[in-house]
């Protein structure tokens, strides 16, 4: 066995997986990765289970070492710089830690959450099922809160494998969309439409049980308090001030504020990946449609494995240097080794 | 052949669940056809169903869109949800020692005040009442009860405290709860039992179910203590009386 240790690591970074279900029923919500996609992607370059349990490192940086022998490990989810002393290590990839080798990954460049799946997975008790950290239930193993500098994994020493990056998708553009319901009943037309036809902005105040929403407030028809009633992830809820919260996996399992509409499957990640301040709308979808994108969301993490590529033949990353252009900046792309990152005039 | 009853409607929550509401309000005959749906549910499953999440007054049904559509699940809910209620099956009751007011319940005097009343002729009423558990929800083993004595009733909090005990006994409108886990609540906060509704390594992990019918009685500062001690190491505590 091998050890990977947590040198450093900031806020709001855990190990997660595909959560935890089957007793919402007792008021113990799901938790679980942020981003789905992401998380699967990370545990399939390293020949795991797509939800088994990661690292979801938050928006700030992190290292981790590799001791008592070499560990394999995967990063997808929110692009950041990496490295591994200077050398730079893309996201997307596979790569293994000699013993006594340290990953760096820098800050989040657009989203939040980055996933760092490790081969054979993170090891722990289950408590129904998972291993996520569901910090108010004191659940989650092997540490029931968030990751702290010192923590460490005992975990399969690498394998040897060759290393891999995994062809993603280009990612989808555009509005968050939403099946509207379970109470839109509770607001009128015009109140609807300002919620769909108006920018959004996700608040600094945000975290893994839910995002506040920074836009018009969202007046009722009735007044905000409703009899209590079942949350899902991606539930928008609109309490009395009219600031609506999309409820992600830490939510409560029941929420008494009406909910205008839910965040379809397939978004939810991407919802849960968009920077704070960051302008972006809904969109309504029928039901039809929102059933449709859910199947082939499962469909794209069931067939992952088919994305899979050497990694030998990438020299630039780049996603990466298209993520940062498009977040407004220049990348001096021909030296890989610097990743001189300057804002456009 | 038995009247048929009024259908719920079923409101979208998003692309995988679906809320089966059954009426807007508190209303115990609703909960009841919520749980009936959910035994329902439990005794033959239908394939795509992941999880239910009974509530007051709907049924919140998590499913698979890769095995089961909207439309196709609705039709076999509605179908089962229109069948009569079963006769009523005995429940389960469970009596829940409370350490009232004092340090354990902070606004025991205040309430009694609102209501122009003593704070041993509020404990009475509340140990007296005999509740339901309608729902758990928020955080693990909240339980939500109905059956609040009317005298009761009275709105939550100006402002919610951000702290509230493990054990907290409180009320709040026309609810009662029993909380276990120390959480944020704009309740008033009546007294605190050594009962854990939720315990990792107990069997069983959960003690209350939705149905289950509950009452309270006082018990003094000092057995808080000693029961506190003994549930922490894994004692059930509160009696089961199978009515």
């Amino acid at each position: 066995m091998s050890r990977l240790i947590v040198a450093s690591i900031g806020p709001a970074s855990s190990v997660q997986d595909g959560g935890r279900h089957g007793a919402q029923r007792y008021g113990l919500t799901v938790s679980g990765a942020m981003d789905r996609l992401a998380l699967a992607a990370a545990n399939t370059l390293v020949g795991n289970e797509p939800f088994a349990a990661a690292v979801e490192v938050g928006p700030f940086g992190a290292t981790f070492t590799a001791k008592d022998g070499a560990v394999r490990v995967a990063i997808a989810g929110a692009p950041r710089n990496a490295d591994i002393a200077g050398k730079p290590v893309a996201m997307d990839t596979s790569i293994t830690l000699k013993d006594g080798e340290t990953l760096t990954l820098g800050f989040a460049r657009g989203g939040a959450f980055t996933y760092l799946a490790i081969e054979g997975a993170i090891k722990g008790e289950l408590v129904f099922g998972s291993l996520a950290v569901n910090a108010r239930a004191g659940l989650g193993s092997p540490y029931p809160r968030p990751l702290q500098a010192g923590d460490e994994f005992t975990v399969d020493a690498a394998s040897g494998a060759p290393e891999l990056r995994i062809e993603l998708p280009k990612p989808v553009s555009g509005p968050i969309r939403v099946v509207l319901g379970p109470q839109d009943d509770e607001f009128d037309d015009a109140n609807k439409a300002l919620f769909l036809d108006s920018d959004w902005k996700i608040s600094a105040t945000s975290d893994r049980m839910g995002y506040r929403l920074e836009g018009p407030a969202i007046k009722h028809l009735h007044g905000h308090n409703i009899v209590s009633d079942g949350t899902v992830n991606g539930s928008i809820q609109v309490p009395g001030n009219g600031a609506p919260i999309a409820l992600m996996m830490d939510r409560g399992t029941s929420g008494g504020y009406p909910k205008i509409a839910t965040v379809i499957t397939a978004d939810v990640g991407r919802l849960a990946q968009t920077s704070a301040g960051t302008s972006f709308r809904f969109k309504a979808v029928t039901m039809a449609e929102a059933q449709d994108e859910a199947r082939k969301f499962q469909q794209m993490i069931r067939t992952l494995p088919d994305r899979l590529r050497s990694s030998d033949t990438v020299e630039l990353n780049i996603d990466a240097l298209s993520d940062a252009n498009v977040a407004g900046y220049a990348v001096s792309a021909m030296d890989a080794g610097t990743w001189q990152v300057t804002a456009e005039p | 052949m038995a009247a048929t009853l009024p259908p719920p409607r079923l409101l979208p929550s998003g692309d995988s669940a679906v809320t089966v509401e059954f009426s807007r309000t508190i209303d115990d005959a609703a909960n009841e056809r919520v749980l009936a749906l959910d035994k329902a549910l439990a005794a033959a499953p239908i394939d795509g169903i992941s999880e239910t999440i009974p509530t007051y007054r709907s049924l919140l049904v998590h499913y698979d869109p890769g095995k089961i559509g909207f439309d196709a699940l609705g039709e076999k809910l509605l179908a089962i949800a229109g069948q009569p209620l079963p006769a009523s099956t005995k429940a389960r009751r469970w009596r829940i020692p409370v350490a009232y007011g004092g340090e354990h319940g902070i606004d025991l005097e205040d309430v009694a005040k609102a209501l122009n009343t003593t704070p041993d002729d509020i404990v009475a009423r509340h140990a007296g009442g005999d509740y339901r558990v309608a729902m758990i929800g928020f955080t693990p083993g909240w339980s939500y009860l109905s059956g609040l004595d009317k005298s009761l009733h009275m709105s939550r909090r100006q402002s919610p405290r951000l702290f509230t005990p493990a054990g907290t006994i409180s009320i709040g409108g026309i609810q009662a709860g029993i909380q276990c886990l120390a959480a944020p609540s704009g309740w008033h906060l009546l007294g605190r039992t050594p009962v854990r509704t939720y315990q990792l390594h107990r069997n069983p992990t959960f003690l209350t179910e939705p149905g289950d019918r509950v009452t309270f009685f006082p018990i003094d500062h000092k057995t808080f203590e000693e029961q506190d001690r003994a549930a922490e190491a894994g004692e059930i505590i509160a009696e089961r009386v199978d009515a």
